[in-house]
């Protein structure tokens, strides 16, 4: 238990410290102090292991890395394929949302729950499962090849596929409550000012919504750039073709090149700082959107 | 048990809440704490209690240092604005959470029991024990509320904006149902409020503060009979507002002598405040403040008149007699037959009140333009 | 989503879009999440009993599925309750004190979400591996924890660990300091405030943040695949089993197996759903993963 909570200075001065505001409630001395560190044992230590091991690199080992054709076939795939599945995610998750929040129809409950499927399904099991749907003897792999000539299972289409499957409920999840929030009588205002149905929902409706489809959008994209266990079944993990930048980590580490795997993985983790960093800034952003602040 | 608040001053992101508050209450006094929002009543309210700590000041409780005792022991019932009940807990478990947290001489299970029970009776709660707070009205919510602070025998109580949630009719019930709890069990009381009418019906005496400071402690005729500030002047019951020039013992508007008695102000400029019932209009082709009407409005037995005068157009409100048939645009003449001049003084205001009537020649002000539109 | 909001949708229809549009818009949501959500889980389960009942259950009472399973359970027994610890502490912390760099540490506690499994698996590697700083060390005490258990749970550990935290957080946040300040100013103690008064009111987001917690603990599979080692019958988790089972041409066997995990997930899922349906106010409104 913390100090006694008032303690006002003998001579009147403000007390010391003044990071932060002292409150009547106890504990805090404790759970900041288990908190900072049990999070530098289990992330902190860790991730200073990783960054060591970078420096110890050398700009030029790094940059050779980084620069092998190899893996910059596999950082383009994960992050483009990241991108591609973010943005169908980003417009089907958009249209889930609204179907979910605004019309009423049976069944609707169950598909809400369904939603979540990707957060709690294990990876390695949505990934023997896409693996053998799109496959191209699998009930979706054949019609696709045959009446459409698309190739998903075993190929690059296929990470996306898959990455379309873990990053779903990010977008949904984000936008859903947002949705909820939005004031229906600013619909009906611009109803009765003569609006469109069209008119309202692209000019008052989705703007208001903006910050949170980007938001679900970042998550997306940063759940598939990191992604592991779903695409390595469902991709055929050909070099230059279908191989992901966390598959090309675990190939290193086989091989035990451990340089080779902390180059690469500290590429990926400054890229998915940068992007954490905005999704920070683009909360902050939505909520002042709101006013929540 | 008397709460003395000596110079206490809190900041909250380099904004002042309250700076240098000193504060007296005598014991079984029950004191309403008034202001705007923003003005500091509330965290003045909860460094009493001792929930915020003072950057500086100290708060005695019967001249020991409460910030020596830990919260827990300071023995303050604090009632919160939304109620803050526990609701898990049936509503005979929240009265009696204080009881059973007590470390020393923890009364019996019968007792607390009993305790509850004879609150409940208090608050006029009795039957419903077994509800939790999701089932009970707002109302009766606060009355919960109130039970629990009372059932560890408080001895200061706190209520922040006890009636605030509630809507007009329960609000006035419970307004009067508090005022008898008081005169029963005697606390030490303190209430933040916003709405004057509550202050003024229920407090002994009543504390106007606005931005961190105390503008006026006094009661509730003297507060609303003798502001101490504009501040209290403006923020109590209606008023209007000219702003006028002292010099030679007299008031000036517009170069123009308003004939008032002006005791012993100093000169400068000084702000004439004016009640509705301060202003009388001239009906019998006196002499008076000549002004044009701007607006009228029926309020129960009178009209409430809204003048302009003066080069600037100052509003003067005053009531006149619903039979009266006063129109816009129509010219009128008020005399002043109360009010109050504030003026700068050595600390603060220099304040007088009137008792004269004032003069004026409806002739001299149509020649400067007065009434020109 | 409040049966009052509901309310409130069905009664101001008069706006809105045309019965054709509504119906095209359902359609597509139905078909998209049919096709990406829905068809997977069948899959796992018609694949699963494919070859029958008889080769389902042989499958899973394999020695080899045994231990997995075993020691997935380990894993989450360790995982969670320490991950609980840290969340509810983490929350007391930030939901209840104001102190500058908050939203630092929150933005650390994220960390893992943005973090790649395979480079969570990755840090400890580098960190214990045997060229590491203290990998000789360890080897001359004979402290395996790389490619042993301890390796697997910390791995685990650390991609679970914002999962009950972040639930609690925002629950904490919403709710406010006054319940606990009216009951500190009612004479209870630390401990007793939050036993009391702050533990009952967040219990079903607590319970929402556990599920989610265990549920990723046991199926976590990228970090665990690169700590593991893969030695079967006792680094071999669940989910590590099913990719063995799948590469050795064992769909049938491998399916069998991730029914299992499915099933777990439909029953977070179904707690889930639940919860929200009965204590929607005593959840997070706004919650991400």
């Amino acid at each position: 238990m913390s100090t006694p909570a008032i303690t006002a200075q003998p001579d009147g001065k403000p007390p010391r410290a003044k990071w932060r505001r002292r409150s009547v409630l106890p504990g805090f001395g404790l759970s900041l102090g288990y908190t900072i560190a049990y999070l530098s044992l289990i992330v902190l230590l860790p991730l200073a292991g990783l960054a060591i091991s970078a420096a110890s690199l050398g700009w030029n080992e790094f940059w050779a890395i980084a620069f092998d054709p190899r893996v910059s076939a596999a950082l383009q795939l994960s992050f483009g394929a990241a991108m591609l599945a973010a943005v169908v995610n980003t417009v089907f998750g958009v249209l889930i949302a609204w179907v979910l929040v605004r019309y009423r129809f049976p069944g609707r409950r169950w598909l809400d729950a369904a939603v979540d499927l990707p957060f709690a399904l294990p990876t390695a099991v949505a990934g023997i499962a896409l693996a053998t749907l799109y496959a191209p003897n699998g009930p979706f792999g054949a019609v696709l090849e045959n009446v459409f000539g698309v190739k998903v299972g075993f190929s690059a289409l296929g990470v996306v596929f898959a990455l379309m499957f873990v990053g779903l409920p990010f977008v949904v999840r984000t936008v859903q409550p947002v949705l909820e929030e939005i004031d229906r009588e600013t619909e009906e205002v611009s109803a009765t000012l003569g609006a469109g149905r069209f008119r309202t929902v692209t000019r008052v409706i989705l703007p208001a919504m903006f910050p949170a489809i980007l938001t679900g959008f970042a998550l997306s994209f940063a759940r598939g750039v990191g992604e592991y266990g779903s695409v390595i079944f469902i991709a055929n993990n050909l070099p230059f073709e279908s191989e992901i930048a966390p598959l090309l980590i675990v190939i290193k580490l086989d091989e035990h090149n451990y340089a080779g795997a902390t180059a690469i993985a500290t590429i990926m983790l400054v890229i998915a700082f940068v992007m954490l960093f905005v999704i920070n800034v683009l909360q902050a952003w939505s909520r002042k959107w709101f006013g929540h602040e | 048990m008397q709460v003395r608040v000596a110079n206490v001053s809190k900041n909250y992101a380099g904004m002042a809440a309250l700076s240098d508050v000193s504060l007296t209450v005598g014991s079984g006094e029950l004191v309403a704490l008034l202001g705007p929002s923003g003005s500091g009543k509330t965290t003045l309210l909860r460094t009493i209690a001792g929930l915020e700590s003072p950057d500086s000041g100290v708060v005695y409780f019967d001249d020991r240092d409460a910030s020596e005792s830990r919260i827990q022991d300071r023995g303050v019932g604090f009632v919160f604005q939304h109620y803050a009940l526990f609701r898990h807990m049936r509503v005979m478990d929240n009265i009696a959470f204080g009881l059973r947290a007590r470390r020393k001489s923890k009364p019996k299970d019968g007792d607390i029991k009993k305790r509850v029970m004879e609150l409940l009776d208090l608050v006029q709660l009795s039957g419903l024990e077994k509800r939790f707070p999701s089932q009970l009205s707002g109302g009766q919510r606060q009355r919960v509320a109130l039970a629990r602070a009372l059932a560890i025998e408080p001895r200061v109580l706190l209520l922040d904006e006890p009636f605030g949630a509630l809507d007009a009719r329960v609000r006035k019930d419970l307004r009067r149902w508090l005022r008898e709890i008081h005169e029963r069990t005697g606390h030490t009381t303190l209430f933040v409020t916003h709405d004057q009418e509550e202050a003024l019906e229920l407090a002994d005496r009543v504390v106007v503060m606005n931005r961190g400071q105390i503008e006026q402690s006094a009661t509730p005729d003297e507060i609303y009979d003798t502001p101490a500030t504009p501040f209290v002047f403006s923020f109590i019951g209606e008023s209007s507002v000219i702003p006028v020039t002292i010099g030679n013992g007299r008031a000036t508007l517009d170069e123009r002598v308003i004939d008032l008695e002006i005791g012993r102000l100093p000169d400068g400029p000084a702000q004439l405040f004016l009640r509705p019932e301060d202003v009388a209009m001239v009906t019998d082709g006196g002499p008076g403040i000549p002004g044009l009407v701007v607006s009228t409005r029926r309020i129960g037995g009178m009209r409430r008149v809204t003048m302009e005068c003066g080069l600037a157009r100052h509003r003067i409100e005053f009531d006149a007699s619903a039979e009266l048939a006063i129109q816009n645009s129509q010219r009128v003449q008020v005399r002043i037959v109360g009010g109050r001049v504030y003026g700068a003084g050595q600390e603060g205001y220099a304040t007088e009140k009137l008792a004269a009537s004032a003069t004026a020649d409806f002739k001299w002000a149509r020649a400067e333009g007065w009434l020109d539109r | 989503m409040s049966s009052n909001a509901a309310q409130k949708n069905r009664q101001k229809q008069a706006i809105g879009e045309g019965p054709i549009t509504r119906a095209i818009l359902i359609a597509l949501a139905l078909a998209f999440l049919g096709v990406m959500l829905i068809a997977p889980l069948l899959v796992v389960f018609i694949e699963a009993f494919g070859r029958g009942v008889g080769v389902f259950f042989d499958s899973l009472t394999s020695p080899h599925t045994m231990s997995a399973l075993q020691l997935t359970l380990l894993v989450a027994a360790i995982a969670v309750p320490a991950n609980l610890v840290f969340g509810v502490a983490a929350a007391w912390a930030i939901a209840k004190f104001d102190f500058r760099g908050k939203a630092f540490l929150l933005t650390l506690i994220d960390l893992p979400f943005a973090v790649s499994p395979v480079v969570s698996g990755l840090v400890f590697v580098l960190l214990f591996g045997a060229n590491s700083a203290l990998g000789p060390w360890l080897d001359a005490n004979n402290i395996k924890i790389l490619f042993a258990v301890p390796g697997i749970v910390l791995a685990t550990i650390f991609i679970t660990f914002p999962f009950i935290a972040r639930e609690l957080i925002p629950l904490m946040q919403q709710q406010g300091s006054s319940e606990e300040e009216a009951a500190v100013s009612l004479g209870a103690g630390g401990w007793r405030t939050f036993f009391l008064v702050t533990l009952p009111n967040v219990k079903w987001g607590l319970l929402y943040g556990v599920l989610l917690c265990n549920a990723r603990a046991m199926g976590e599979f990228g970090a665990v695949s690169v700590v593991s080692g893969h030695i079967r019958g006792q680094t071999n988790t669940l989910p590590l089993h099913i990719e063995i089972l799948y590469h050795d041409n064992k769909a049938a066997a491998a399916f069998a197996v991730a029914s299992l995990l499915a099933l777990l997930a439909l029953v977070t899922l179904a707690v889930k759903s639940i919860l929200e349906a009965r204590f929607a106010g005593s959840l997070a409104a706004q919650r991400r993963h």
